[in-house]
């Protein structure tokens, strides 16, 4: 197979630092893998391509990279599947991270925020007499976050580590709700209070997009972004509810099962905790107002679904702890 | 051909616009258009972050209804795209939790066989009507304009979802419209990345960067507007993208067309009845171009 690699290419050493495309022609066998190409060119074409990449077997998670703008293993990743029409690949070194050389890129960010959440356990209160009892479903069900190789790819298309490094980011979130959710980490009913609290302030749990970049993008089936979902239900779960997220959710929940519908206008203002949030009203204002005056602003009546009956005993039924103290009261919701 | 429709909440709340254009194309294109009665919210992955039992319950209850109108699921958004596909997939692959939801639905005498097939106008147009069909209905090509395409998340990822794999023309549905409508592409990287709208009361800052980074990177690319398959994306991409420039601290001005408001500038409909004077970012530029001033 004859395949074209462009490789886009970064020497910090050159007299003009910059990154640049540089296209490899090279014959593979039809099984190979990107990686199979890439070791073919630096072993036989450019010796100064730079890369990561040990076992060529999805274990290490050293040569995570960006295939055709995605993150992904170059070891995991059959060249005859990524080439296009004109049998050609790109291939750029992860995102987020700073690159060092070529394919190789800094991982200090990364670890910084594994060491962040405290990736060991932590018991609090007497610890038991004899040796910590785990369930086999509790293991069974950690297995899929401990299959994390720390490749880094997830880190790599993250939307919001894009914008902002302050984020946690999705390995490192999933590393904690690989504690969180083992019972033998915090209380002894297995409730990790403190790293729940912790992980509700900023940077944290609720500044995740739900974009299914890492769902996407790891290549052993973690789906950080699960994860995170799953440490979202936790931190609801003990009790930690005054911030914008953990609103935004139930009030979000609260329009659905009382009227069907999503209340637009209301939402946003329960969101922030109400209209006494000063700040918040004044920064929505001239949204509100370009809103008003094009002619889109959510009606200020919102109106419940046909035959909503079915729909509030649903919510009574599955939500009662949210419905119990707003149905058929004083909900601002239809 | 005859759909179940599932509208969603924003085409008749913060996007009033997207319903009506997406109903006027729809009537050109021969699709007609049966609203399912009572349908729900799906959830948009923000109710499945507490409850996703709750959620699933509620699409479920649509998908039942849809079922007995005896007809295909069309979507014009794609949030309610991926959450449905998304809760679809966890129903129709585990018999005893679809059963579990039934259970809830039984008092109202619903009960969902798991045969929904939810897909969205720009799926349908390309897989159930066909290319050509649109070609022949455009009377006004965008010849001369270009368009930079934003897919947003809930249209493309997952894939295991979305049934990518079975149809990978899906990954570029949305470039394969803008050339059929006589548009040029114009590629770049933000276009299947998140709007930020997600996270809009939770971290302003991050939202606006994410709006500031795809609009600018389309502007500077050339682009003549930005269209979209996801009412949410063209909230925050359209309506805050005032509050987005301000942060990024530079003019962007970049029109953001709801997918129905660009087939229907090329279908000859005017910029007026399509709701363009409702968006928050001037399309007057655009429709200039276009010679569809308002």
């Amino acid at each position: 197979m004859d395949v074209t690699i462009k490789i886009r290419r970064y020497d910090p050493e050159a007299e003009q630092p910059g990154s640049y495309w540089e296209s490899f022609d090279v014959s593979v066998a039809d099984n190979a893998t990107v990686l199979d190409a890439l070791i073919k060119i630096r072993e036989e074409m450019d010796g100064t391509l730079t890369l990561r990449c040990s076992c060529r077997s999805a274990i290490c998670g050293s040569c995570a990279m960006r295939i055709n703008g995605h993150a992904g293993l170059a070891c995991k990743t059959a060249l005859a599947l990524a080439i296009d029409d004109n049998n050609s690949v790109t291939i750029e070194p992860a995102g987020v991270m700073r690159v060092i050389k070529d394919l190789a890129v800094d991982f200090e960010l990364f670890w910084d925020k594994i060491r962040a959440v405290e990736p060991y356990l932590q018991p609090s209160g007497a610890e038991p007499e004899g040796e910590y009892i785990a369930s086999n479903e509790s293991m069974l069900h950690l297995s899929g976050v401990t299959a994390c190789i720390m490749c880094g790819a997830c880190v790599s298309d993250c939307t919001v580590l894009e914008v902002d490094p302050t984020f946690l980011g999705p390995a490192a979130l999933a590393k904690a709700y690989r504690f969180t959710a083992d019972p033998r980490d915090g209380n002894r009913e297995g409730v990790s209070r403190e790293r729940l609290r912790n992980l509700s302030e900023a940077t944290g749990m609720w500044d995740c997009t739900r974009c299914n970049e890492c769902v996407q993008a790891c290549p052993k089936g973690v789906a950080p972004m699960d994860r995170i979902m799953g440490l979202r239900e936790q931190a609801l779960q003990a009790g930690f509810t005054n911030n914008n997220g953990a609103r935004h959710t139930g009030a979000f929940t609260e329009s659905v099962g009382h009227s069907g519908r999503l209340d637009e206008l209301r939402l946003p203002i329960k969101s922030v905790g109400g209209v006494t949030n000063v700040a918040a009203m004044i920064s929505y204002a001239p949204v509100g107002w370009r809103a008003l005056t094009h002619g889109k602003m959510p009606p200020i009546r919102h109106k419940n679904v046909e035959n909503v009956e079915n729909v509030r005993r649903l919510f009574r039924k599955l939500e009662p702890e949210l419905a119990g103290t707003q149905i058929g009261k004083n909900s601002p919701f239809g | 051909m005859k759909y179940a429709f599932f509208p969603g909440c924003v085409s008749q709340g913060a996007a009033p616009e997207l319903y009506p254009a997406a109903v006027m194309i729809c009537q050109r294109l021969g699709i007609e258009l049966e609203e399912i009665p009572g349908w729900t919210c799906t959830g948009a992955g923000v109710m499945q972050e507490r409850n996703q039992f709750f959620a699933d319950t509620l699409n479920a209850r649509n998908f039942a209804k849809a079922e007995e109108m005896g007809l295909p699921i069309l979507t014009i958004c794609s949030t309610c795209q991926g959450v449905m596909s998304q809760a679809n997939k966890r129903m129709t692959r585990d018999p005893e939790y679809l059963a579990e939801i039934n259970s809830h639905l039984a008092e109202e005498g619903l009960a969902y066989k798991g045969t929904a097939e939810p897909k969205h106008l720009l799926w349908i147009m390309i897989e159930d009507i066909g290319l050509d069909k649109v070609t022949d209905l455009v009377t006004r090509p965008l010849a001369g304009i270009r368009m930079a395409p934003f897919y947003g998340c809930y249209i493309v990822r997952p894939t295991e979802a979305l049934d990518i794999e079975e149809h990978p023309e899906r990954q570029t549905s949305l470039e394969t419209l803008i050339e059929t409508l006589g548009a040029t592409v114009v590629d770049f990287e933000g276009k299947t990345r998140c709007c930020g709208f997600p996270i809009l009361t939770i971290n302003e800052k991050n939202s606006m960067a994410m709006v500031g980074k795809h609009t600018s990177e389309a502007k500077d690319l050339g682009a003549d507007a930005m269209v979209t398959p996801c009412p949410l994306c063209h909230l925050n991409l359209d309506g805050y993208q005032p509050k987005a420039s301000a942060q990024l601290k530079r003019s962007v001005d970049l029109p953001i067309l709801h997918l129905p408001q660009a087939i229907g500038l090329a279908m000859g409909i005017s910029p007026q009845e399509l709701g363009l004077q409702k968006h928050i970012m001037s399309t007057q530029p655009l429709t200039v171009k276009l010679g569809a001033a308002h």
